[in-house]
């Protein structure tokens, strides 16, 4: 049975260990990790990734264009998001959504929360 | 004559044949209530019956000792099954209370769970490495994403001038932020102390105030302060410090402080090392 193949695209390293160290409590999951925006697009290319975990504040490119740029890849029009932010604001959560993404999590994100997420997008049991 | 030999003739006719007539009424009559009887009689044949079959059940019963007895063991047997029924009940209830006690134990440590693996991943990720600047750096980070704060303020005690030093900020330039003296004001107080201060209440944020945080968290190791984090604000999303919070301040701030310690006599040990390699160099030329 193949892998799920989940990308996190987080600038900071604990926070990226923090949610890959989370992901890999579920069954049969392969987490890929880039640094920013554009190393998270160089890694989309590379590879079918069935879900996308991104932060938005990132430095070269942030996770919005990200989101944006990946919903106009017909190969990943229909793949989940999942945003992951410090930004709690009402309209940078619309401002998400808007974009593409499935769902907007703020930080500091419960661990329970994120695998929850995770799971009801992948239709997990 | 003849009219009247015909008169008494018809009479006679006409009275014969009513006769006939009430006969065949009254002959009906009495076969209808023959009916009726032998109809009434079959019944009483068959209550009769009925009551012999009664009588002999009742009999039986009586010799095997039942009878109006049946009737109170009937009773106390259904007394007995709702008893049993009841006590099933009970233990339903037992079993239910207890499996949402174990559901909300299975919670509780899933949540304790979860908190240990940040701690460890936050620990390990602080003692990764001897940088200073990305020691400071992931103390930032960590506030930032486990703690949830928006502005706040890195301090490392100065022990010569006894000042705190703010050295990384987040939400608030660095050169706003100015140094203050051990014990003085709530930060000082609490690097002094080596205690935490959490504010009551927490104030709408309208300006930066460096003297009034709504956190500050002394780094130790053991009772000696190194710093202090002091935090300004909480995300927008972050109303207020859990249970938590508390704890984690405490678990990091530990880690924190040696990470710190430990990166500064890092830097400054390689400092003096290329010093002193300077002065081999030029001693040995």
């Amino acid at each position: 049975m193949a892998k799920i193949e989940i990308l996190v695209v987080e600038d900071s390293p604990t926070m990226r260990q923090l949610i890959v160290f989370a992901l890999k409590r579920l069954k049969d999951v392969n987490v890929t990790e880039a640094s920013d925006g554009v190393d998270g697009l160089k890694k989309l290319s590379n590879k079918q990734f069935d879900l996308l975990i991104a932060d938005i504040n990132m430095p070269i490119m942030d996770g919005l264009k990200l989101v944006s740029l990946v919903r106009q890849d017909p190969k990943y029009s229909n793949m989940p998001i999942i945003i992951v932010t410090t930004e709690g604001a009402d309209e940078d959560r619309k401002r998400g959504l808007t974009l593409g993404a499935n769902a907007y999590l703020t930080k500091p994100v419960q661990t329970t929360q994120l695998i929850a997420t995770v799971k009801e997008l992948l239709k997990l049991p | 004559m003849i009219e009247k030999i015909y008169n008494k003739n018809y009479h006679l006719l006409t009275e014969v044949y009513m006769s006939k007539n009430r006969a065949e009424e009254f002959l009906n009559t009495f076969k209808k209530t023959a009916d009726f009887v032998k109809e009434l009689l079959q019944e009483n044949e068959k209550l009769r019956y009925q009551i012999a079959n009664l009588q002999e059940e009742l009999r039986s019963y009586k010799e095997k000792g039942v009878g109006v007895d049946a009737h109170a063991q009937c009773i106390a047997k259904i007394a007995e099954l709702e008893a049993e029924k009841n006590e099933i009940l009970n233990k339903i209830r037992e079993v239910e209370a207890e499996n949402k006690s174990f559901a909300e134990k299975y919670i509780e440590v899933e949540n304790e769970n979860n908190n240990l693996a940040n701690l460890y991943i936050a620990s390990y990720q602080l003692h990764s490495t001897l940088n200073f600047k990305e020691v400071v750096q992931i103390i930032m980070e960590i506030v930032i994403n486990l703690i949830g704060a928006e502005i706040f303020v890195l301090y490392l005690l100065d022990e010569k001038s006894n000042e705190l030093s703010p050295v990384a900020t987040e939400g608030i330039e660095l050169s706003e932020v100015t140094n203050i003296k051990l014990g003085k004001g709530i930060i000082g107080k609490s690097a002094k102390t080596g205690e935490n201060y959490f504010s009551e209440i927490i104030p709408i944020y309208e300006n930066f105030n460096q003297d009034s945080p709504i956190a500050c968290i002394p780094l130790k190791i053991k009772e000696h302060t190194i710093g202090v984090i002091a935090i300004y604000k909480l995300l927008v999303q972050k109303s207020t410090f859990n249970e938590l919070d508390y704890e984690l301040f405490t678990l990091l701030a530990g880690h924190a402080a040696t990470a710190l310690f430990s990166a500064k006599l890092y830097t400054e040990s390689e400092r003096k090392l290329s010093t002193i390699q300077g002065f081999i160099e030029l001693l040995t030329k």
